[in-house]
């Protein structure tokens, strides 16, 4: 689904990372770990086309990212839900209309009916649903934002910290959510902190877990 | 022409979706609609400066087609020898097709506006005219002249074709500068818009970064905005040119003697040529801002 081949990345000056080798298999489970700071929202920009590699080859469903012109790198977006770590709402319109904006970017507003309903029942925002983004709080926000990236049931859903304002109860709803979808034979790929999330996944499925940390990207040590 | 019309239709009963995900911004609405009601505005004084040059250079050079006069000043008993003298002259001269002494009724129709009807034309010193009809080619006048100083003392030559001709020319390139004018307006009302669009798509940064993210297409976030200038282009451009077609109507109306100023207005199915103004604002917006929106749309990636 999506590699990722001796990447390097740098905001202008310094490198962020280097020799970054990942490989998104379908039907895969990720973790993404480090400290702050290291690089995974960067890492994960990297993954849906947000940036380009400074240097490296990242391929998306095949096809080199830098290679791609505008119109591919929206068409690739539509296939891979994010979760942003800021979330990223546009706040004049209702949560409803919000939840659906992938689907009615890309024609599909017919869609939106079939499927908000459910989604917003197992995000638990069934009456924050008229409700504008500003008016939320930051663990309702993530939901939301959890619940749009779904909706275009799409191949590959890449999550930046989806649980970092929820209480326990709610991250392990979520989680439900993201394992079920991941059986569905979705690719899951998420950045978090937290390790109580990672111990959690790996009791119901099979998940591998990549520490980003002095530069490199590893596969993580045997603390969990 | 026909294909962006479709595409102008399309875009005007086309997706409101997208426009709700771009939220308004009115100080950018207020200054199109404001703009393209000014640009129309004149563009219609314009078009009627060009109309209104265009039938006088119309009117000057047909009526007084290669037509000059030859006036004859000369005592009572020898104004007919001289008469004969100068149409025998003309009648050899190069250039001129007719030749012939106006009839004292003519005359005197010629002087009834200053001394009434009844003017006893043959009883005073007063001129004989003689009209003069050109061919094809003209006559040369500085020649005519020299012949006629030394043939017919008495006659002067008045060649009002030449006096005319500046005229005639100035005219038509007033009518060139109307034409010239429309262009500019169109021109900056392009460039007004260009702003105008800039400016909103900039204050939307963050909400086209959102429209992006979840996979919009340039195509689509650049029509949110076309559609909505190319909508108050045309809005305001209908309220400019009514409003100018008002005020060229509410000009005093052409009288016979019409001079020029008396004369701006527009004639029968004239009326209907400001009615294109307000459709080709909106194709200028709807190119403008198109042009304008994937430029920043590319630049912004
Ligand atoms: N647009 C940018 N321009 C310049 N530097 C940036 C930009 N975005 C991020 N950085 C820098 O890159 C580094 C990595 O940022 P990034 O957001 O990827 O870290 P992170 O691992 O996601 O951190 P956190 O766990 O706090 O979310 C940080 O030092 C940050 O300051
Ligand atoms: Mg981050």
């Amino acid at each position: 689904m999506i590699d990722l081949d001796n990447v390097a990345y740098s905001y202008g000056g310094a490198e962020l990372f280097s020799q970054v080798r990942l490989s998104l298999a379908a039907g895969s489970f990720h973790f993404l770990t480090g400290p702050s700071g290291a690089g995974k929202t960067t890492l994960l920009k990297l993954c849906y086309g947000e940036l380009q590699a400074t240097s490296g080859q990242v391929r998306l469903f095949g096809e080199d990212a830098a290679m791609m012109d505008r119109d591919a790198v929206a068409m690739s977006r539509r296939r891979i839900g994010v979760v942003h770590q800021d979330c990223q709402f546009l706040d004049h319109l209702p949560l409803t209309e919000n939840i659906a904006l992938p689907l009615t970017v890309s024609g599909r507003e017919a869609d939106a009916e079939a499927n908000l309903g459910d989604l917003l029942g197992w995000v638990g925002l069934r009456n924050q649903a008229a409700q504008f983004p500003p008016q939320l709080s930051g663990g309702e926000r993530q939901r939301a934002a959890l619940a749009r990236a779904v909706i275009m049931s799409p191949h590959v859903i890449i999550a930046d910290e989806p649980t970092g304002n929820v209480d326990w109860e709610m991250s392990q709803r979520l989680l439900t959510l993201l394992v079920e979808l991941n059986r569905m034979g979705k690719t899951v790929l998420i950045a978090t902190h937290d390790m109580n999330l990672i111990r959690a996944a790996k009791s119901q499925v099979t998940t591998r877990v990549l520490r980003l940390k002095d530069r490199r990207l590893m596969q993580a040590g045997g603390e969990l | 022409m026909k294909f962006d019309i479709s595409r102008v239709v399309e875009l005007i009963a086309g997706d409101p979706q997208a426009d709700r995900a771009v939220p308004p911004t009115g100080f950018t609405a207020r200054l199109t609609l404001f703009t393209a009601g000014a640009m129309a505005f004149l563009a219609v004084f314009a078009m009627a400066l060009s109309f209104a040059t265009g039938r006088l250079a119309d009117r000057w050079s047909s009526e007084l087609a290669r037509t000059s006069t030859l006036r004859i000043s000369a005592p009572a008993d020898q104004a007919d020898a001289q008469v004969r003298a100068a149409l025998a002259v003309l009648e050899t001269t190069p250039g001129v097709a007719a030749a012939r002494a106006l009839t004292p009724d003519e005359q005197r129709a010629l002087l009834e506006p200053w001394f009434g009807p009844d003017l006893p034309v043959e009883d005073l010193p007063i001129p004989q005219l003689i009209e003069i009809i050109e061919d094809g080619t003209g006559y040369d006048p500085t020649g005519l002249r020299a012949r006629l100083q030394a043939e017919v003392p008495a006659a002067v030559l008045d060649d009002h074709t030449r006096w005319r001709e500046p005229l005639i020319a100035a005219a038509n390139r007033l009518r060139s500068l109307g034409w010239v004018a429309i262009v500019l307006i169109g021109a900056s009302t392009g460039a007004m818009i260009t702003l105008a669009a800039q400016a909103a798509l900039a204050a939307n940064a963050q909400v086209i970064r959102v429209m992006r993210l979840v996979g919009a297409r340039d195509i689509y976030i650049a029509r949110a905005f076309v559609r909505r200038f190319t909508l108050r282009a045309l809005a305001g451009a209908a309220i400019g040119t009514f409003a100018g077609m008002f005020a060229v109507w509410l000009l005093p109306s052409a009288d016979v003697a019409g001079g020029f100023l008396t004369g701006l207005g527009f004639q029968g199915v004239n009326w209907l040529w400001p009615l294109v103004i307000p459709p080709l604002a909106a194709v200028v917006a709807f190119f403008a801002t198109r042009a304008a929106a994937l430029r920043t749309l590319r630049e912004q990636s």
